[in-house]
């Protein structure tokens, strides 16, 4: 970094910029926004049908009903009646003729208001033509495992033979569940219709590139007719990269119909029988190994539930194969992805994207071998480590299954580290004593580590822009392609930017992002967002600067080597000038204030066919511990106490990144054991609403909580201020959570049998896994 | 009659002489006032964003509460004062200490739960001095946050007591405007899709309820809300329960309490806890914190929720229900007469009669209510010093959810150790809080110990035959409904022994 960085905003523990209006409730989201004149509401009618065809569609009372508007069916929609994000013509805003959920769009209603538009829109009379639907893993593989999009596979090795040399083999199963976003923002959009076939959508969007494009297709207008703008959502996690396209397509296809502004945002109810969630996956897992604990083989099968359109699919499946290593080495190992087509929800990007199912997959490979051999579960995952020098290891125990070297690797350290500080092994020891005098309540304790691929393997994603403008006085507008969904991005961006000119963060307006400021960005997205924009936003700022050291250079009589921008004011020879001051005689001397910038992340690419290449520009590590109590009678259970060492790099921000990592661990904890997803034998989802869908809340959160940023350890890769991405990694470090459960079940049976805990693990899986213990062990 | 709604907006005076009847709170702030501070999340009472702080008069002292706006409906704040997340700031612009430790302890992230967990906190703030991190969690049970982890709210809920504060709430004159406002006139309010009628007397509210056989009676409109804006079901007229000061009393009698219907469940709690600390711990997880304010003990039986976590407890402490109404009735019920045990006409010129709650439930979301009738007053009786007596709530997530199972026990033995009396309660097992009966009989006669509760066991499925659902299967129903018995005897007699994970019972045994 530039002279000066110590001193500067960056690294320091800026709060966020919003913050002050979030505690006052001013900062403005969708709904907030003041209604334009003759703002009309558009509420979406579903079907109540999970499959099979629409024979008929009666809309006669809902245009009846008072206040009613307009009503939109496919038949209204101008461009193409299709926003598959792949393109892959899947994804019918209205359904026309087949069924293939239940709470699919058949159509919209647009009315004064919002209740009016709500009510209206159940009054609809469909006629259905019901087929069986096909709701799990299980019942799509047995009807033939019609998939949504080309599976993965990644193979290293001589699987079947390094299997078949293994001193042991083990085959075995588990279920990994899937989790609604809950952001606690809704979907929503607000369409304003221009002149001629202008249109400018607010849209709660992680990716207003691609809601622009999809308005534009559904409208059949070229793209540079949709503005999108985004100033912040109310949480995203994934959430809002495709799912929004529904919403913001839908209020401008009334927009355009009505020549008014419309609404559409969604009952809580609504957004979540109608959009996607995480996607829920049954692994299917052969392993061998010896008696050492070494992993010799792994040969998996990672089958999801991707529901009724491909969405994401694709490489969501191919991120789970990308982490079904997690921290490992194997050998030989074979891995391969089952997309499969169920009539439910699409599922879709959620915070970690696939990578977190496959390594509660690698966890449950380590923990079936620690059981078969006796080992401790952690000396297992030591010995198997990338790198692994310390048991067996030696040269090439760094290559990953999709034939990438691993060159930054700091598990071990991690790990030990962590050990070290919160006194695990003491902790366990004081455990497995207390148990045994404790009939009821039981304790467990785990201890995983997380190793994460940063960069989208869309490698074309992995670009982004920035628009950077001083203006006269000194203060800069800065806007960029993130967008900020409460991850801190935008105060992060805005840190690079006053480093760089050596002014304060007040003098930084960080404006909404929108397609009309920065064109063809990518989703905010795979924790890239810092990483790139904040990339993009140094590039301008360079291009400004240069353009000012040689405007300063001459109009001072200096050499460009002796003008330097230093916190406070930038020095011109002995001279000490404040930014404005430098800006407005620059000014006056016609140099250009306002720059783009760009980034396009180096050294990755990634041949899909061949399983090969190098998807990942570095990785992030971290590790974390969990101490729980269960209680065998009932299954109820309590984290009691985690502690968590985490890799950011060179922080940026570190209480941003602290947030992250505290809150994406809760998040993960919450996706591990009380958030459960559940259809009944129609496809209708139960769990639609918070009463019913249990997020942590504030007494879930581990009591003891200790959460540390890894010193010293810059980036080996040149990213912004070396830092690391931070946004899904730290949801991973909960999976010991579902490792300390486990322990604590496998107490019941002496630690002798595996306890195979499926997720979520609610008390009723608990439960189930103690009973079984409890048959096993005696058995 | 009064004709005209009448409340405080922070300092203002607000009059509405023409309001929907389930015109919501969060509706009139956010589309009517412009306030659009508070949140919609869910339109349910389950996350919070919605949170704004009602001061009421309660026996003439100004009280307040963190409230859902989301189900609450507008007309019911009458003779109230509703705060908002924008009444916070000082004159000048500074932060109240809530949001400035909030800012400090960098508190928010996405920031749209955000204003309704700083109306939690004030709520929180104003009300007492320096809570606990049990009691803040309490305090914020009732607030979901998706970004945070929750450490960094724990920690501005801490801090916010360091603070000075910029704004002062003027307690006094705010209760003198209430004061007052109030009156005992019965409020008819029309709007342009119904009648809201709002007495404030007993006499008045019998008078309504049985001139009007289709009104909705609504008190703390914690379910009937979701039937609004879940379900988007007109009412009309509803009668609103809320301003009867006499029906919010908790009374002790010596050996039993009189509990008025409307007292919330955040009243209660404290003369509940003081029979059993099972009770306090009951009444703690109740829904969140805003629905311990605004829901009503009355309402929660007279609902007749399968699940709803009040009537195991109060079954299987023996409680008993007073139904009231006027006795103009044209065909008075014979048994009314008839039943020596009912009392008529202790007050307000009523006719009773008193029930064993467990009577009340007839069927699913069906009660034993008269044509005419109100639920008036509970009558709980205190546990006797050598009774034996638990309740475990199990549910999904610990705090902040609808029981799968709920139990609740009683026993009383004799001198020779031997069980004469025994009320096994469930919720979560049928369609009505239900006793165990067979259970129960398998009890009787025998000694408290691991023979007698596998022989109860064993009887429970002859009691029930519980549903599979999204938040249990039956088997787990089944299987824990057995070992909350045995956690029940392990609990009194073997105390030694850690039976909780979490709770207030779980600390109380870590010390």
């Amino acid at each position: 970094m530039q002279a000066g960085a110590k001193a500067g905003p960056l690294g320091a523990s800026r709060i966020h910029d919003s913050a002050a209006r979030h505690v006052a409730g001013e900062a403005v989201y969708i709904d907030d926004i003041a209604a334009p004149a003759g703002l009309l509401h558009a509420y979406l009618g579903l079907s109540t049908i999970a499959h099979g065809q629409l024979v008929s569609l009666d809309l006669d009372a809902v245009r009846a009903a008072p206040g009613v508007r307009a009503v939109l069916t496919a038949a209204d929609i101008p461009g193409v009646n299709d926003i598959s994000s792949t393109h892959r013509h899947d994804e019918p805003v209205f359904a026309t003729d087949m069924i293939l959920h239940h709470g699919q769009p058949l159509f919209a209603v647009v009315a004064q208001t919002r209740e009016a538009a709500r009510h209206a829109a159940a009054l609809a009379k469909a006629v259905y033509e019901e087929a069986q639907p096909l709701l799990d893993v299980a019942a799509a593989r047995a009807a033939g495992g019609a998939l949504v999009t080309d599976p993965l596979k990644l193979e290293r090795g001589d699987v079947a033979a390094a299997m078949a040399a293994s001193p042991r083999r083990l085959k075995g199963s588990i279920e990994i569940g899937g989790q609604d976003h809950f952001y606690l923002e809704s979907q929503i959009a607000l369409a304003i219709p221009g002149e001629e076939e202008d249109m400018q959508v607010f849209s709660s969007t992680q990716h207003p590139s691609e809601v622009q494009h999809m308005v534009a297709q559904v409208l059949g207008v070229g793209s540079h007719a949709v503005t999108i703008e985004v100033r912040r959502m109310g949480g995203g996690f994934g959430g809002k990269e495709t799912q929004s396209n529904l919403f913001a397509c839908v209020a401008a296809l009334a927009a355009r119909k009505l020549k008014r502004p419309v609404k559409l945002r969604p009952d809580r109810d609504d957004d979540m029988i109608v959009t996607g969630k995480r996607h829920d996956f049954v692994c299917d897992y052969e392993i061998g190994f010896d008696d050492e604990g070494q992993i010799h083989a792994v040969d998996a099968v990672f089958a999801a539930r991707c529901g009724w359109n491909a969405d994401l699919s694709g490489p969501v499946t191919d991120r789970a194969l990308f982490h079904m290593d997690n921290c490992y080495f194997y050998p030989a190992v074979r891995a391969r992805s089952e997309p499969l087509l169920t009539h439910t929800v699409s599922n879709t990007a959620f915070r970690g994207f696939g990578g977190p199912q496959g390594m509660v997959g690698a966890e449950r490979f380590i923990e079936e071998v620690a059981f078969a051999t006796g080992l401790d579960p952690l000396e297992v995952r030591r010995r198997n480590l990338y790198g692994g020098a310390s048991f067996g290891g030696g040269p090439g125990r760094n290559v990953t299954p999709y034939h990438q070297t691993v060159e930054d690797n700091i598990a071990g350290e991690v790990i030990d580290a962590l050990e070290r500080s919160c006194d695990y092994r003491e902790r366990q020891r004081a455990i497995r004593e207390a148990n045994a005098k404790s009939p009821v309540i039981k304790r467990g304790i785990a201890l995983t580590p997380v190793k994460f691929g940063i960069s989208f393997t869309a490698t074309w994603y992995n670009q982004a822009g920035a628009l950077v403008h001083v203006y006269t006085d000194g203060t800069v507008m800065l806007n960029h392609g993130g967008t900020e969904m409460g991850q801190g991005l935008y105060v992060k961006v805005a840190q690079v930017v006053a480093q760089a000119f050596g002014i304060g963060l007040d003098q930084i307006k960080i404006t909404a992002t929108t397609t009309g400021k920065v064109p063809n960005t990518s989703a905010t997205a795979a924790s890239s967002g810092s990483d790139l924009n904040g990339m993009a936003a140094l590039d301008a700022c360079e291009t400004i600067k240069a353009r000012l050291v040689e405007f300063a250079a001459k109009h001072w009589q200096e050499s460009p080597e002796a003008i330097l921008f230093r916190p406070g004011f930038i020095q011109v020879g002995a001279r000490e000038i404040v930014f404005a001051d430098l800006v407005k005689a620059a000014y006056m001397g016609r140099v250009q204030l306002s720059a783009t910038g760009f980034y396009a992340t180096p050294k990755i690419h990634w041949d899909r066919k061949a399983g090969r290449g190098h998807p990942f520009y570095y990785f992030a590590y971290g590790a974390a511990a969990a101490e729980v109590a269960i209680d065998t009678l009932t299954g109820e259970y309590k984290v009691e106490r985690v502690d968590i060492l985490h890799d950011c790099g060179t922080s940026l921000n570190p209480a941003i990144d602290k947030g992250q990592i505290e809150g994406g661990f809760v998040q993960g904890m919450g996706w591990l054991t009380t958030e459960e997803l559940v259809w009944d034998e129609k496809g209708v989802l139960k769990t639609h609403a918070p009463s019913t869908y249990k997020i942590p809340v504030a007494s879930d959160r581990p009591r003891i909580f200790n959460v540390a940023l890894l010193q010293d350890a810059p980036n080996r890769e040149p990213t912004i201020h070396r830092s690391k991405a931070v946004g899904e990694p730290p949801l991973m470090l909960a999976i010991c959570v579902l490792h300390a459960l486990s322990d604590a079940v496998a107490s019941v049976g002496g630690h002798r049998v595996c306890p195979r805990l499926d997720t979520p693990a609610t008390p009723e899986r608990v439960l189930a896994a103690v009973e079984r213990m409890r048959a096993e062990a005696v058995g | 009659m009064r004709d005209t709604l009448r409340f405080l907006l922070g300092d203002e005076l607000i009059e509405i002489a023409s309001c929907n009847p389930t015109l919501t709170v969060l509706d009139w702030l956010r589309l009517d006032q412009r306030l659009t501070g508070s949140k919609e999340g869910c339109a349910e009472g389950d996350c919070g964003a919605c949170t704004v702080v009602v001061g009421r008069l309660d026996r003439g002292r100004l009280r307040y509460e963190a409230i859902n706006a989301c189900i609450r409906f507008l007309p019911t704040l009458d003779g109230c004062q509703v705060l908002t997340v924008e009444h916070l700031k000082g004159e000048v612009g500074a932060l109240h200490p809530v949001q400035q430790a909030m800012v400090d302890c960098h508190g928010s992230q996405c920031g749209f739960c955000t204003p309704g967990i700083v109306m939690s906190l004030f709520a929180l703030w104003l009300n007492e001095d320096a809570p606990s991190v049990s009691r803040i969690e309490d305090a914020l049970a009732g607030n979901l946050c998706r970004c945070t982890g929750y450490e960094p709210i724990i920690a501005a809920a801490q801090r916010m007591y360091r603070l000075e504060e910029a704004r002062r709430f003027d307690r006094d004159a705010v209760a003198a405007q209430l004061r007052e406002m109030a009156d005992t006139e019965t409020l008819a309010l029309n709007g342009p899709k119904g009648r809201f009628l709002a007495p404030a007397t007993v006499g008045a509210l019998a008078d309504l309820v049985m001139r009007h056989p289709d009104a909705t009676l609504v008190a703390g409109a914690t379910d009937v809300g979701l039937w609004v804006t879940k379900g988007m079901r007109r009412l009309d007229p509803v009668i609103y329960l809320g301003r009867i000061e006499p029906l919010r009393a908790i009374e002790d009698r010596g050996h039993h309490l009189d509990i008025g219907a409307m007292a919330t469940h955040a009243e209660v709690r404290p003369a509940l806890a003081a029979l059993s600390p099972q009770l306090d711990e009951l009444m703690r997880r109740f829904g969140g914190e805003q629905v311990r304010n605004a829901g009503t003990i009355g309402g929660n039986i007279a609902n007749g929720s399968p699940i709803g976590d009040l009537p195991p407890a109060l079954i299987a402490l023996g409680a008993r229900l007073v139904l009231a109404r006027t006795p103009r009735s044209h065909n008075p019920h014979p048994e009314e007469a008839a039943s020596a045990a009912v009392p008529k006409d202790e007050g307000g010129g009523l006719s009773r009669r008193t029930i064993p709650l467990e009577d009340f439930f007839l069927d699913y979301r069906k009660q034993d209510r008269r044509e005419g009738e109100f639920v008036e007053a509970v009558i709980v009786p205190k546990l006797a010093t050598d009774a034996l007596f638990h309740i475990s709530k199990i549910s999904k997530r610990f705090d902040e959810d609808i029981s799968a199972v709920c139990g609740a026990f009683f026993l009383r033995r004799d001198a020779r150790g031997l069980i004469v009396e025994a009320r096994l309660a469930y919720g979560g097992m049928a369609g009505i809080p239900k006793r165990a009966t067979a259970a129960e009989e398998a009890l009787l006669g025998k000694a408290w110990d691991e023979a007698a509760v596998a022989a109860a066991i064993a009887a429970l499925p002859t009691d029930f035959t519980p549903l599979s659902d999204m938040r249990a299967s039956a088997r787990y129903r089944l299987t824990v409904a057995g070992n909350l018995l045995r956690r029940f005897l392990i609990e009194t007699t073997q105390p030694g022994v850690e039976t909780r994970v979490a709770g207030l019972l779980a600390e109380a045994h870590h010390g």
